[in-house]
């Protein structure tokens, strides 16, 4: 029987085929196999242990392209057969150095003198991790659903946008300023999540490419707002006015508990922690998220059973929309924060792979986040340092996700057991109940 | 008015059949409304914008027919702006009417109405563009890039019509496009030729076709995520290329190589079309032969006959011994080649380098044009046809002062394409195993 | 050409599906191979076929040994199958259908169509079939595909022609009809396998039975032998294939359709339908599938709105309401097609179990859903309904067909009913749940509870229904009352005509005069019949 790829939507084969001549295991089946031998199994070919696998032969190939892009080494490969280990050399100075950077930048410092230094990497992390976490919720949700949502891109932009609008164009106190900046980047991105749902919900019109059109749209829609009126007081048309200082999320790290400290990081990741309690709610214990996993499952018995698919497709694509949008004000409701055309850099994209990562479970989506959040603040330092671009953070991601999503492939690689696969002994006859 | 269709068996006693419907389906406006819509954009958006400028009514546009060596040139001309706005909106208005009535007696519209109202707004709104302004309008050469910019567009059709007709859906086209951008790019650029780029792009393309295949085949992955990570994984590879190696060392990684524009004697000169169709680069004539070829192979060969089979009905397939799996994957490789080729247009197609994320969403759009025009090669033509001289439009009406913001005419493709499969398309039919594993 | 399976073994996981299966058909005869649903008789087709490689065993054609590679390689032998569940593209031509597999090209792999067409022509002609070789699959009503699948069979000179459960989708004049078919392909040389669980069909026809049980052959049997001795071999226990039923205490009206009409595009699938079902009986709609009953049942659900006609359940009007609203107002529905508009699969049994009643008391309050709740009902219900299962949390893909029907009928009694709408409710069960499930419509009625069955399978017809309704082309060509029947019940050559269109009069004169094959096979065993 096919397993669908874990985490991702779609409908399921139907499995009871009226001619098949396959009944299920009869209850008297004796469950003999629950020994330890089948715990081993799960630990060492289920789930946790095929990602960690992944990412590790994701980071393995990221260092093989680390090695090829360095000059040092592409020089020492000319002579490689006379000096073997000038390229060995080179070769492991190239990745070590990008990975030791990497990991500088993303948790923690070592090299650095004083302690706030020492842990603001795992600070950055955190912050780089918040929009990814957020986002990728909402296509999580969509994911429950059987909708693919490639639009988070679109919707963090149409977000940001409201936000700062509200952020700098309004004047209110405190709290109030904040709460409606964020309703406004949730409202924003919601707008541009419906218009993908209700399309598809009377036309049937394929969300992929809608949400993709609009991801298109939203790009130039910010560049010519930028250009327009109130964004643009410079008249660059690059960076519209900054948000108040009611608007921003406050710092998370007070100042009595790290001195001085000038950490990134803000409240906007609390909302993400929220964010994923509220999803695991909506999913595992609310009546719209028994539809949503109802109609991604099988839309058919769904709508035998009363559901409207049409109402889930809509919901789920506003609420993920929403969630992109809270993403967007984590980049705009912050200190000195403004609208760039820039704003959703490319968490859209990221974010899929996070609930790819994720299983499109809310707590492995968080999981997941933390970890992309991570290697993007590495990748920055490791940009900077080593000059290794940014783009192989891309690379090891789209590598994790295509294998994580082939489970049977890492277990190839490495030769591991499947704890699904019944053990290897002759089958027993059955016999006859009469 | 057609009477209902009832299917008889043999042996149906005469005097059962149903008498003549008294109830009928439901009247499709769909068409009425599109047509209504255009002809009152053109009414109040055209016309109604130009005949409250001053001096309107003596205003004209200038055309220009003129682009590379005709026959017989024809001379730019001008019209007046108004009248032509005007008669073109009552054109547009009189095809409603026809379309309304068509509607109402539920019959088909002939596809010449299509044409005939796509022909006459478009017209209306260069008129209206290019009304009491110095510069001409070029329609030739507007053609002309038009037909350029479909290029990628209908290569990467092509390949989704190839890939979804066996059943298995292909969103990675805008990574196949990509790479294909890419390898053209670089191995032009190394061996200083840029045919060798040409053969370089399909090989690209048909690697990122082959590990859709493998993995949507072998591990039964869902495909639309595989296309959507597949294209991640192009960009950042091609991204983390451009960054390192193509930087470091442009003249031997990335300088430019366009290939040649080649024109076809006597073909090339017939007045207005020729140019547009006979004087382009290779790329654009082996687009010519794909779309001809596949669109015959599909429906009237073997290979056609049994793809077909695959992506409707695999078990049946199956059962008269046709290799569903080894059918999809070579299918499916075949895709990658022909998207990969496509993506040589970025690069030595129009003589540039490569640049990050060339394919700027063509792979999508491809798509989009892919369901327009049913998974058939020629109405997936007509539809990426009709993108790319959206995309055209852009450029043409920049150079000549265009009335809206740049940034809003850059929209248009996308919005164009959100309508197309919203709006136009009605409910169609996809092969009906696509994106289904099979297994036994 | 004799054909043998020599122990064949067929695994599939933990499952047996075929277990050392003998079988010998000799050239020229008609061999039924009867089992019930499960039992492994399209396995072990599928294995003859090519579809499947066996994990144990041979197949010999004419003493020698065969391995097939797929079933391009059993066709060139001679093999040929006419599937249960068609094997035809919808979107292909009748001639594309045919030439799919073996396609006659001309240079360069272009198809030549004339050849395939001159040989539907011929083939058709031959057999009578009256097939149109342009006409478009899925325009086709299900007897013509079945003849097109015949003919696709028979194009490759099949020598052994197997046919798959091939009267599931036939009139029993059809069936009639497709009787004097194998006859003559006999005649020609043809052997024919013949699979089914219809008993009364191997006596009429097949020369030798094979029985089999849970993937083992259980014996072989004469077509002298008795229906009652027939079932006993294949279910290896004693079956009573009458419901045991109290004579109905029918109501007030229940339901009441009403001039009900529902088109799709041009054709009209069910044509100013009228009827009633009281409260306190089983009305069946009987006839072959692809005559409305589908979309009747779907229409009053509500999953498709008509296009003209009322349906008034309680006097209440149900045009117009939402699929959730008439559930909540009592319907049950049991759909035909379990696995894809019943139960989600990938969703545990409790879980499934709560389906349609998710958002209301106790299992949910507002918005917030109560897993406890839900267990508790799962615990309840499961064992009232007898479900054979491991976990409530498991998935539901691990129940077996009959544990999965249990689970929708669980679900759908669990709350009171105002109409019970069952579509083909047994299809695809053994026999054990097949009983059980008649046994709790029955009980559902005697609740007072009006009972409307969508039933193609006859048997099923006669042993449950109060009334039937026979439908044909969208329209009811007459209803019979059980009770007014006369002391045979009411006669299933009379049932078969009305299926096919004849109204209710004629059909019992007809009927009177000409007694189809299944009936003569009836009469000459009933001398024979012990139970």
């Amino acid at each position: 029987m096919t397993q669908p790829t874990p985490g991702t939507p779609g409908p399921e084969k139907p499995v009871e085929d009226p001619d098949a001549s396959r009944p299920g295991p009869p209850a008297d089946a004796a469950p003999d196999d629950r020994s330890g031998s089948q715990v081993l199994r799960q630990i060492v070919g289920g789930d946790v242990a095929i990602s960690f696998l992944a990412i590790v032969i994701a980071l393995a190939l990221g260092g093989v392209l680390i090695a090829i892009a360095d000059e040092d080494v592409m020089a020492s490969l000319g002579y490689v057969f006379n000096a073997p280990g000038d390229f060995f050399g080179a070769a492991w100075t190239a990745v070590s150095d990008a990975y030791v950077a990497l990991f500088r930048g993303a948790i923690f410092d070592f090299r650095a003198e004083e302690f706030e230094r020492q842990i603001r990497p795992i600070t950055e992390s955190l912050t780089f991790a918040t929009p990814l976490i957020l986002a990728a919720l909402g296509i999580a949700v969509g994911f429950r659903a059987g909708l693919f949502n490639i639009g988070a891109q679109g919707q963090i932009i149409i977000g940001a946008i409201f936000a700062a609008y509200v952020g700098f164009a309004w004047d209110l106190p405190p709290v109030l300023h904040l709460f409606l900046a964020v309703l406004g980047g949730a409202l924003g991105g919601a707008l541009w999540g419906f218009i993908p749902g209700i399309l598809k919900a009377r036309t049937g019109a394929n969300e992929v490419i809608v949400t993709i059109m609009l991801n298109w749209i939203a790009v130039y829609l910010v560049s010519y707002i930028l250009a327009s009126g109130p964004f643009n007081p410079s008249g660059t048309g690059q960076r519209s006015p900054q948000v108040g200082p009611n608007a921003e999320f406050p710092r998370l790290i007070p100042d009595f508990l790290v001195p001085g400290n000038t950490f990134r990081l803000h409240w906007g990741f609390v909302v993400a922690i929220a964010a994923t309690i509220f999803v695991w709610w909506l999913l595992e214990r609310s009546t719209i998220g028994f539809e949503i996993r109802a109609s991604g499952a099988n839309p058919h018995a769904a709508r035998t059973a009363g559901m409207s698919v049409g109402r889930v497709t809509v919901l789920t694509l506003v609420i993920a929309g929403a969630l992109a949008g809270l993403a967007a004000t984590s980049q705009v409701l912050i200190d000195r924060g403004s609208l760039t055309a820039g704003v959703a850099a490319s968490y859209g994209f990221d974010a899929i792979t996070v609930a790819l990562l994720g299983r499109s479970k809310p707590l492995g989506t968080l999981l997941a986040g933390l970890l992309f959040g991570a290697l993007q603040a590495g990748g920055t330092l490791m940009q900077s340092i080593t000059s290794t671009p940014i783009d192989i953070v891309l690379v090891v991601q789209s590598v994790i996700v295509l294998l994580i999503a082939a489970p049977p492939l890492v277990r190839a690689i490495f030769r591991l057991p499947d704890p699904d696969a019944p053990p290897r002994r002759a089958a027993a006859t059955k016999e006859a109940a009469a | 008015m057609s009477a209902p269709v009832i299917p008889v068996t043999a042996g149906t006693p005469s005097d059962d059949l149903p008498k003549s419907a008294e109830v009928l389906g439901k009247v499709s406006y769909r068409w009425p409304i599109t047509y209504a819509v255009l002809a009152l954009l053109s009414l109040l958006g055209l016309a109604g914008t130009l005949i409250v400028r001053d001096g309107a009514w003596g205003q004209t546009t200038t055309f220009q027919s003129r682009y590379g060596d005709q026959w017989f040139t024809i001379p730019n001309f001008s019209l007046p702006s108004l009248m032509m706005v005007l008669l073109l909106t009552a054109v547009l208005v009189a095809a409603t009417v026809y379309a309304y009535q068509r509607a109402r007696s539920r019959r088909e519209l002939p596809a010449w109405l299509h044409i005939v109202v796509l022909l006459a707004f478009v017209l209306a709104f260069l008129t209206w563009a290019g009304a009491g302004k110095t510069s001409v309008i070029p329609v030739t050469s507007l053609l002309a890039g038009a037909l350029a910019l479909s290029v990628p567009l209908i290569f990467g059709a092509m390949s989704g019509v190839i890939c979804e007709r066996s059943g298995i859906i292909n969103i990675a086209i805008e990574g196949q496009l990509l790479f294909g951008a890419f390898a053209a790019a670089v191995v032009a650029s190394f061996f200083t030729a840029p045919y060798l780029g040409l053969v370089a792009a399909p090989i690209a393309g048909a690697m990122i076709g082959g590990l859709l295949a493998w993995f949507a085949v072998k591990y039964e992955v869902n495909q639309i995520i595989i296309g959507v990570v597949l294209n991640t994984l192009v960009l950042g590879l091609t991204s983390f290329f451009f960054s390192t190696v193509l930087a470091d060392d442009r003249a031997t990684w990335n300088a430019r190589q366009p290939l040649g524009v080649i024109e076809i004697p006597v073909l090339s000169q017939i007045p207005i079309l020729g140019p547009v169709l006979f004087r382009q680069t290779i790329l654009v004539y082996l687009m010519y032969i794909t779309v001809i070829v596949l669109q015959f192979m599909l429906f009237r060969s073997r290979w056609g006959l049994r793809t077909r089979a695959v992506g409707e009905h695999p078990r049946a397939a199956d059962t008269v011994g046709i290799h569903v799996n080894k059918r999809r994957v070579w299918n499916t490789i075949l895709g990658g080649a022909v998207a990969g080729l496509g993506g040589a247009f970025f690069t030595v197609g129009s003589g540039l380098a490569f640049g990050r994320e060339m394919s700027a969403g063509n792979g999508f759009i491809a798509l989009a044009a892919m369901i327009l025009g049913k998974w058939n090669p020629m109405g997936a033509l007509v539809a990426a046809l009709m993108f790319g001289f959206s995309k055209n439009l852009v450029n043409v009406l920049s150079s000549i002062g265009s009335p809206m913001p740049s940034q809003l005419l850059l929209m248009l493709p996308y919005v164009i394409t959100i309508f197309a499969v919203a709006g136009l398309v009605g409910r169609v039919r996809a092969p009906a195993a696509e994106g289904i594993p099979y297994t036994k | 050409m004799k054909l043998e399976l020599r122990g064949i073994t067929k695994v599939f996981g933990s499952l047996v599906a075929n277990d050392h299966i003998d079988l010998v058909v000799e050239p020229g005869e008609i061999h039924a191979l009867l089992g019930e649903n499960g039992a492994g008789k399209s396995t072990l087709m599928n294995v003859l076929y090519g579809f499947y490689d066996p994990d144990g065993g041979q197949i010999l054609l004419d003493d020698q040994v065969v391995d097939f590679d797929g079933p391009g390689d059993a066709v060139r032998a001679g093999i040929g199958m006419v599937h249960q569940h068609f094997m035809l593209v919808p979107v292909f031509t009748v001639v594309e259908s045919v030439a799919l597999g073996y396609e006659p090209t001309g240079r360069g792999g272009i198809l030549d169509l004339e050849e395939a067409r001159r040989k539907v022509v011929e083939i058709s002609e031959r057999f009578g079939f009256d097939v149109d070789p342009d006409a478009y699959i899925e325009n086709l009503p299900v007897g013509v595909q079945q003849r097109v699948e015949i003919i696709k069979a028979l194009s490759r000179d099949a020598k052994v022609l197997i046919l798959d459960e091939p009267t599931a989708v036939l009139t029993p004049q059809e069936t009639d009809t497709l009787i004097g078919i194998m006859g003559e392909l006999k005649a020609a040389g043809t052997s024919i396998v013949f699979i089914t669980h219809k008993l009364r069909e191997v006596r009429a026809i097949a020369d030798r039975i094979t029985v089999i049980r849970r993937g083992k052959v259980v014996g072989q049997a004469s077509p002298d032998s008795t229906e009652t001795e027939l079932a006993s071999m294949m279910v290896g226990r004693s079956v009573s294939l009458a419901v045991d039923k109290g004579p109905a205490q029918p109501g007030e009206n229940g339901l009441v359709v009403s001039d009900l009409t529902v088109l799709h595009g041009g054709t009209m699938c069910v044509d100013r339908l009228s009827f009633e079902v009281k409260c306190g009986e089983i009305l069946a709609i009987a006839g072959v599938q692809g005559n409305g009953q589908t979309e009747l049942a779907e229409v009053i659900l509500g999953l498709e709105e008509a296009t003209a006609g009322s349906i008034k359940l309680d006097g209440k009007e149900l045009r117009g309401m939402s699929v959730r609203d008439r559930l909540r107002v009592g319907i049950g529905f049991v759909p035909e097609d379990r696995s894809t508009d019943g139960v989600v699969s990938s969703f545990s049994i409790a879980e499934n179990l709560i389906l349609d009643i998710y958002d209301t008391e106790p299992f949910a309050k507002g918005l917030s859903m109560s897993p406890a709740k839900v267990a508790e009902n799962a615990v309840k219900r499961t064992e009232e309904f007898d479900v054979r299962l491991t976990d409530i949390q498991d998935p539901l893909s691990t129940l077996s067909g009959g544990n999965a029907q249990k689970v929708v009928l669980a679900r759908e009694m669990s709350r009171p009913l105002r109409l019970l709408v069952a579509s083909q409710p047994t299809r695809g069960l053994d026999v054990g749940s097949i009983e059980f499930v008649h046994n709790r419509i029955v009980a559902e009625r005697d609740r007072q509870t009006p009972v409307l069955i969508v039933s193609t399978e006859l048997d099923e017809v006669l042993a449950l229904a109060d009334r039937v309704a026979v439908m044909y082309r969208g329209r009811i060509v007459g209803i019979i009352d059980a009770a007014e029947a006369g002391p045979g019940g009411i006669s299933r050559d009379v049932l078969g005509l009305m299926m096919a269109g004849v109204p209710h009069e004629d059909a019992v004169a007809q009927a009177a005069t000409h007694q189809s094959r299944l009936a003569e096979a009836d009469a000459a065993a009933d001398g024979k019949d012990l139970s």
